[in-house]
């Protein structure tokens, strides 16, 4: 019964994006973003004729990264947006009020948004990265070294963001709960920067503030591993160290276990504030 | 809305079961400092329909969302159809109109009645989801989305939620704040119709002429608090009777004494008739008897006090004792 629930809320997610125009916004940006892309890798390729094939491959890489964060933005606006009004928007309109009174828990009704907005974030973000790492082949001829591990990676970099996004807005507004959730995001990746210059100048202490926060947050983290998955490992020269386009080292197992059990943990906090909320 | 009454009661329990539609006891909800609720206990019977009535603020609402779960009371217990309220299972044979009708605006009039039948765990065929449409007039809007709805046709469609997976006990919250006359009368055969198919319904109206014409028993919350419950017989007591008599002998006025405690003002007299004589026959005789006895009757003018009286009446002795 709780599996129906659980797969009825899917489903029902799934179609309030395909109808409520996200959907259709989402791809007219991911298009211009990809539009843009392809014409700047022609142009690497076109104005850069004088590179050794190294350099090109470097210039490749990051130029790919900075469009993948692009990319990883698009869907982390687009579903910490959603999963605000996914609850708290359907709370304080009433729309919860009839839902929440049939014979269900509301864990599943909960689990059943999520588990819709993960298949739509994790779908956009691996439909659109494919597309860009088709561009990037036809345009400079570059192939990632590890596009599976990057793409996953991506997505569970969105995941966790909207997992974020729903925990905020079982209990603040939903307008407050995107905002918090992206500010939230674009902190962890400042610091994500930050611990990188850390790193490169050998400073214990500024390091020390990546690595905190990616504990905290794993949304930068996970996309310091998509980084790594999807650069050439020629990128990896002394010069290049810092760079917020560059990431240094994959991600432990320890690390990717951590990212899942604290989604399950925010997941869990976020089911126990919506089973105490009054409605 | 006759859809709805010729539409059959499969899946209902064939033998009903003994334990009521609702009861609740004790029920308390403080809000920070304001107490919203304090105290309230009441059953609703099987096939019983039920008017829960008060000022604004009295509660009403919270207690109705406590009895589905949606509000968590600080203490008291709830049945519903004879399991605690705290299983989900529970509510599997319970429709409930909210007092803040919307629903998804994405979706069409028919697509979110399969919503709820599939989150009920029910599978209702779908002529029997058109037929529940057709009852709240919305049958020709079946294909339409929601969000191109008036406020009165969410109400309706609502109402259809609330009856779409075959309810033994329905639970309407204000069902007719947004609808207009014919719309208020068709939830009024709505209501008979529950009735007559022995649905219990716990109905929450600001509209006491409607509570009046269906309810067999209401409670009236009063600033979160029980101040009165009964069926209308016992809360509207007596009945009185207003005559314009002349040439009152003295044998006429013990005749009038007989029936009832007489109120006399000049030539108008005020008969309270205890509830116990409310038969079909008092008045007739008291009339033929009077004739008899020489009187002139100029007018006889039977009245009951209304619940609207008695709901004003007791509010006010609420409030006055308060005060004091």
């Amino acid at each position: 019964m709780t599996v129906q629930i659980v797969l009825a809320m899917a489903a029902l997610t799934l179609r309030e994006v395909a109808r409520r125009r996200v959907l259709r916004s989402l791809a007219a940006l991911t298009v211009i973003l990809l539009s843009l892309s392809a014409w700047g890798f022609s142009r690497i390729d076109a104005e850069f004729g004088g590179l050794t094939s190294g350099e090109a491959r470097i210039a490749s890489a990051m130029v790919l990264n900075l469009v993948m964060f692009g990319l990883s933005l698009i869907a982390a606006l687009g579903t910490a947006f959603l999963a605000g009004p996914t609850l708290a928007g359907e709370i304080e309109s009433g729309i919860a009020l009839a839902v929440l009174a049939r014979p269900l828990r509301r864990f599943a009704v909960l689990l059943g948004k999520w588990l819709g907005l993960v298949v739509f974030g994790s779908g956009f973000v691996i439909l659109a990265g494919i597309a860009q790492l088709v561009i990037v082949r036809v345009t400079v001829g570059y192939w990632p070294p590890q596009p599976v591990a990057g793409l996953a990676l991506l997505a569970a970099q969105t995941t966790a963001l909207l997992t974020l996004g729903l925990l905020l807005s079982t209990a603040i507004s939903p307008m407050a709960s995107g905002i918090v959730a992206v500010g939230l995001f674009g902190a962890t990746w400042i610091a994500g920067v930050v611990g990188g210059v850390g790193d490169a100048l050998d400073n214990e202490s500024v390091a020390r503030v990546g690595t905190v926060s990616g504990m905290v947050i794993p949304t930068d983290g996970l996309w310091r591993g998509a980084m790594y998955a999807l650069q050439d490992p020629i990128v990896l020269s002394p010069e290049l160290i810092g760079s917020p386009l560059v990431s240094q080292a994959p991600l432990t197992a320890t690390y990717l276990a951590w990212a899942a059990l604290w989604v399950a943990l925010v997941l869990g906090l976020a089911g126990i504030a919506f089973q105490r909320r009054d409605l | 809305m006759t859809a709805l009454s010729q539409q059959d009661s499969r899946g209902r329990l064939a033998e009903p079961s003994p334990a009521p539609a609702v009861w609740c006891s004790g029920l308390r909800k403080r809000y920070r400092r304001r107490t919203a609720v304090d105290d309230v206990s009441f059953t609703v019977g099987r096939g019983e329909v039920m008017g829960l009535l008060g000022p604004n603020g009295a509660g009403k609402t919270t207690v109705i969302k406590m009895l589905l779960g949606l509000v968590r009371p600080d203490a008291g217990e709830v049945l519903l159809l004879g399991k605690p309220a705290a299983e989900p299972r529970s509510r599997a044979r319970v429709g409930y109109l909210p007092e803040l009708f919307r629903y998804q605006p994405w979706l069409t009039a028919a697509e979110v009645l399969a919503l709820h039948v599939r989150l009920a765990g029910l599978a209702v065929p779908l002529h029997e989801r058109r037929e529940c449409l057709a009852a709240v007039s919305l049958a020709d809007r079946a294909g339409d989305r929601v969000g191109s709805f008036s406020k009165g046709m969410q109400q309706r469609l609502g109402l259809a939620v609330a009856l779409v997976a075959r309810p033994e006990l329905v639970i309407l919250d204000e069902p007719t704040s947004a609808l207009d006359p014919i719309g208020r009368a068709d939830v009024r055969d709505l209501l008979l119709t529950l009735k007559a198919r022995q649905v219990a319904v716990l109905l929450n109206s600001h509209l006491i002429g409607e509570v009046e014409r269906v309810c067999d028993r209401v409670v009236i919350l009063d600033k979160g608090k029980v101040a009165a419950a009964g069926s209308l017989t016992e809360l509207l007591g007596q009945r009185e009777l207003r005559l314009q008599l002349d040439d009152v002998s003295p044998q006429a006025h013990a005749r009038l004494a007989a029936t009832g405690s007489v109120n006399q003002s000049g030539n108008s007299f005020t008969l309270a008739l205890p509830s116990h004589q409310d038969n079909d026959t008092t008045v007739p005789d008291l009339v033929a008897d009077l004739v008899g006895l020489g009187v002139r009757i100029h007018a006889v003018e039977p009245g009951r006090i209304s619940l609207e009286q008695r709901l004003l009446d007791i509010l006010r002795a609420g409030s006055s004792e308060e005060q004091r």
